[in-house]
């Protein structure tokens, strides 16, 4: 784990990037990121991550500065301009029921090629799918997700780059931080090693790539 | 009573004590406010946790604790929280003993379209799919007809959420279960006849012989 500022690490991404991104209708997205992704307007990014947030929150500062290409998600009702990008053609959206797509990161991160589940069979999400009968059950097989680049927020870092993560602020971050091949986190709190408990760790150290230095 | 009111109180019979509950938005959420006092009930949030509380006062929220939506809320002792693979292990797993969520259409055999409207709403599935497929028990909360028309059809013509048909409609004017694979009256709201419920209801009902007023 190194400790960078948001500068440096957002400058490792180039356009075009695959990019994971924690987070729950903004609720443990790493916001300090993504404003910097506006600010060197890294564009044509695919973007890998729950919802689309709204306008001028979370995902949503992404979307307002027309940075997406592509985005992977399972919900974007709540982004009115994500629609009207869509519209024109300007964004690519893949919609995923919500399980389907904790699962996809989840294998994209433990080394498994794509899950089975039975959500979706039977409509539109099945489309261009194999099934696979499995004890008399049909299931959809569902690849494995990975990104060139996973930003994550935790609650507390350590020195080591251990991570926990606070209440509903979890979601998707520590599924993300296994599937990347760049981990990039910013947290609430940075502390010494040790203060967070090895029972409470999270997301181990050796997942973290960078950690946003204290300004 | 309005409409929404007798869905919400209604639905609210349903749960037993020691159920883990996945309410949706809109309706669903209601339910919440009907549950009888002593029913220990746990209401899983998706966005990971089980033990949500009512929301906090004025100034004592806190940015990491939402619902689904977004929204402030608080946790009840007892509550825990998890990332979303777990979320959905849950409810995928048979785990969530019931979950109410909201409807478009619900045919003559079941299932239920809630989550797009192709060309005018495509907001996306969030969970709506997982919960229908997994969850033990679906209860779908919704106004028996919008704008005059008929939301218990006889075959959706929306994009089904499940192919898996849910187990309970309970509507403004009506309880409909599907025992056999069929819509069937359980109940009719206050003041509300059987023929009423007929009328504004495009799918076939077997109606039996007793069908008792929902208690409300």
């Amino acid at each position: 784990m190194k400790a960078v500022s948001a500068e440096e690490a957002i400058a490792m991404i180039p356009n075009g990037a695959t990019v994971m991104v924690g987070g729950f209708m903004g609720v443990g997205t790493p916001d300090r990121l993504l404003d910097e992704l506006v600010r060197q307007q890294k564009s044509d990014l695919m973007l890998i991550c729950n919802d689309a947030a709204l306008p001028g929150k979370g995902i949503g500062k992404l979307i307002d500065a027309a940075l997406v290409s592509r985005m992977t998600a399972s919900h974007i009702g709540l982004n009115p301009k994500v629609h009207q990008q869509m519209m024109a053609n300007r964004i690519v959206v893949d919609l995923i029921p919500q399980g389907t797509l904790a699962e996809r990161i989840r294998a994209g991160g433990c080394g498994l090629g794509g899950v089975l589940t039975q959500t979706g069979v039977g409509t539109s999400v099945e489309q261009g799918k194999q099934k696979i009968e499995v004890g008399g059950k049909t299931y959809l097989l569902e690849t494995a997700l990975h990104a060139d680049f996973a930003l994550v927020h935790a609650f507390l870092a350590d020195y080591s780059g251990n991570l926990s993560y606070a209440l509903t602020a979890r979601n998707f971050n520590p599924l993300m931080a296994m599937a990347a091949d760049t981990v990039i986190v910013t947290t609430e709190h940075i502390v010494p090693t040790g203060v967070i408990a090895p029972d409470h760790v999270v997301t181990p150290g050796p997942l973290v790539d960078y950690l946003i230095a204290n300004g | 009573m309005d409409a929404q009111t007798i869905i919400a109180r209604r639905v609210a019979q349903e749960l037993k004590s020691g159920n883990l509950v996945n309410l949706g938005i809109g309706i669903p959420t209601l339910v919440s406010n009907y549950v009888p006092a002593g029913l220990n009930v746990f209401f899983q949030s998706e966005n990971g946790l089980i033990g949500t509380g009512p929301i906090p006062e004025q100034g004592l929220s806190h940015p990491l604790l939402t619902d689904a939506g977004g929204k402030p809320i608080s946790a009840l002792p007892g509550a825990c929280t998890f990332d979303s693979a777990m979320s959905f292990g849950l409810i995928r797993g048979g785990h969530v003993d019931v979950t109410v969520l909201g409807g478009l259409q619900v045919d003559a055999g079941g299932h239920l379209a809630n989550w797009t409207i192709p060309g005018k709403m495509v907001p996306g599935m969030g969970g709506a799919m997982d919960l229908v497929s997994g969850a033990k028990r679906v209860i779908v909360a919704m106004q028996h007809a919008a704008k005059g028309k008929s939301k218990i059809v006889v075959k959706c013509n929306l994009p089904l959420t499940s192919s898996r048909p849910v187990d309970l409609v309970v509507t403004d004017m009506a309880v409909i279960g599907f025992p056999g694979g069929k819509a069937t009256l359980l109940e009719t709201a206050p003041g509300i006849s059987v023929a009423e419920v007929m009328a504004v209801t495009d799918a076939e009902l077997v109606i039996p012989d007793n069908i008792p007023a929902m208690m409300l």
